[in-house]
């Protein structure tokens, strides 16, 4: 415990460098799949080359998540330009793993929204862009939290590798760790990267309330609904 | 694109073919970790799964504590065994073994449940008991996401066991963590280059495996589905109904 206190700054320090790094990649993915989920359900049922979109976006997107992380941010510098140490490499690296995980995750939320209320929102006048934003993205929405939630636990807990490479995050007191021999340090790099994960997890399921009010009420309504049944039941 | 020349350069060499230290002998150290953890993995987390999936119990306790384990860092998890185990194969071994246990009885509960209810209702009442719908019906059906689960469990351990190299235990990580210090950027990259091809070409056998598990009769209904789609034209999607298109 005295090594924690006495270390707090340094500590908290690498704690901020490590949410800092998360962040990015979280947000960064994600709006990069929107669009890409969209394409790829957009062509799904047209005839030609075109509906060949889908099934290739979710093979690249596969073969992107089979990559080890380590050799990937070694392999960056050399493709896009960067220095070794540079915490873009990390970045870029994260933020094509959230993309291989969410375009799956967004292509399979949005397909699975009704063809019927679809159809039923553009016989209102809804415009594509409309009817998508107004309609699909909130029918989809608890699915593209789900990912999400996904996403941000697998990239807080990769942020860590980057320090093999000098990228520092919470996952110094790992390398720094071992090289002492010290289990407190190592004990505080694995506590603060799940803190940091649960305390992120807890914001998006917020986040999701807030934008998502009915998916609460669902909620208890169904529970309200088992409860009833248990009691007819009985 | 420099770098890439020294790389492939690197990996050209002839000294780096041989020997202790050389890529077979790397590569045999890898796939031989890696096939044991695998291993250790299945035989505790497969049965976890199958009891989840088939009765339906257990589910609670198990699915928030194997989503809990994802926020574990692997490398802090690694280092932490290392330490407070001592030096050898164990530690990490445990290590990676815990941290391939959750795709898998994923795999194996979510791909039980994925089955018809009515398929293992009707297994049921043509006379198969508990054991026999579980080996003969949900099992071969479950079979393609079960393997899914043992497929993302095995790049997991690829991936870490790449990561654990900085251990004296060898592998294919060996060859970044020698050059990191180095600066040696020619092996930097061969080393790279190498796990990202070993990861890449187990990836695509499993995705093999997934296809030539899933049984016939899937298949078939895979493949009406399709036509029954094409044909009826009220399923097309009606994005030709949006005004700006019309």
């Amino acid at each position: 415990m005295n090594w924690v206190v006495t270390n707090w700054s340094q500590i908290s320090d690498y704690g901020l460098a490590h949410i800092w790094l998360s962040i990015p990649p979280i947000v960064v993915g994600f709006a990069i799949s929107l669009p890409l989920g969209w394409v790829a359900n957009r062509f799904a049922i047209s005839n030609g080359a075109l509906r060949l979109v889908r099934p290739v976006l979710l093979t690249v997107a596969g073969i992107l998540y089979a990559i080890p992380s380590l050799p990937l941010f070694a392999l960056l510098p050399s493709l896009i330009g960067t220095r070794i140490l540079d915490p873009l490499n990390v970045e870029i690296a994260l933020t094509l793993y959230a993309i291989a995980l969410m375009v799956r995750t967004t292509a399979d939320g949005l397909a699975a929204v009704s063809d019927d209320v679809k159809l039923s929102a553009s016989a209102m006048g809804y415009s594509t862009a409309r009817r998508f934003f107004g309609v699909e993205l909130p029918l989809a929405g608890p699915v593209l939290l789900a990912g999400l939630r996904v996403v941000s636990v697998s990239t807080v807990s990769l942020v860590t590798i980057g320090s093999v490479i000098g990228v520092n995050s919470l996952g110094f007191f790992f390398i720094d760790g071992y090289q002492r021999a010290f289990l407190t340090e190592v004990w505080v790099g694995i506590i603060g990267t799940v803190v940091i994960a649960l305390v992120f997890d807890l914001l998006l399921v917020l986040l999701g309330r807030w934008l998502m009010p009915w998916t609460r009420r669902q909620r208890v309504s169904r529970a309200a609904r088992l409860a009833a049944a248990e009691v007819v039941g009985a | 694109m420099n770098s890439y020349s020294q790389a492939f350069a690197w990996l050209a060499d002839g000294a780096h073919w041989a020997g202790p230290n050389g890529i077979p002998q790397r590569l045999l150290e890898h796939l031989g970790y890696t096939g044991l953890t695998l291993v250790i993995a299945i035989v505790i987390a497969l049965p976890v799964g199958l009891y989840i999936g088939h009765t339906g119990r257990g589910r609670e306790v198990v699915v928030p504590f194997t989503g809990a384990l994802r926020a574990l860092p692997t490398l802090g998890l690694v280092i932490l065994l290392a330490l407070g185990l001592g030096i050898g194969i164990l530690p990490p071994l445990i290590a990676l073994v815990i941290l391939a246990l959750p795709p898998i009885i994923a795999g194996a509960y979510s791909g039980l449940e994925s089955v018809d209810r009515q398929v293992v209702d009707a297994a049921r009442s043509v006379g198969f008991t508990g054991p026999g719908v579980l080996w003969r019906v949900e099992v071969p059906l479950a079979l393609p996401l079960i393997v899914g689960g043992i497929r993302s469990a095995c790049l997991q351990v690829i991936a870490t066991w790449t990561v654990a190299a900085f251990l004296p235990l060898g592998g294919l990580g060996r060859f970044l963590y020698d050059a990191l210090p180095n600066q040696d950027y020619a092996q930097l990259l061969a080393g790279s280059i190498l796990v990202i091809v070993l990861a890449l070409l187990v990836d695509g056998l499993f995705a093999l495996v997934q296809r030539l598990v899933t049984p016939r009769g899937v298949l078939a209904g895979r493949t009406a589905d399709i036509r029954t789609k094409t044909q009826s034209p009220t399923r097309k999607d009606p994005s030709w109904l949006a005004p700006e298109e019309a």
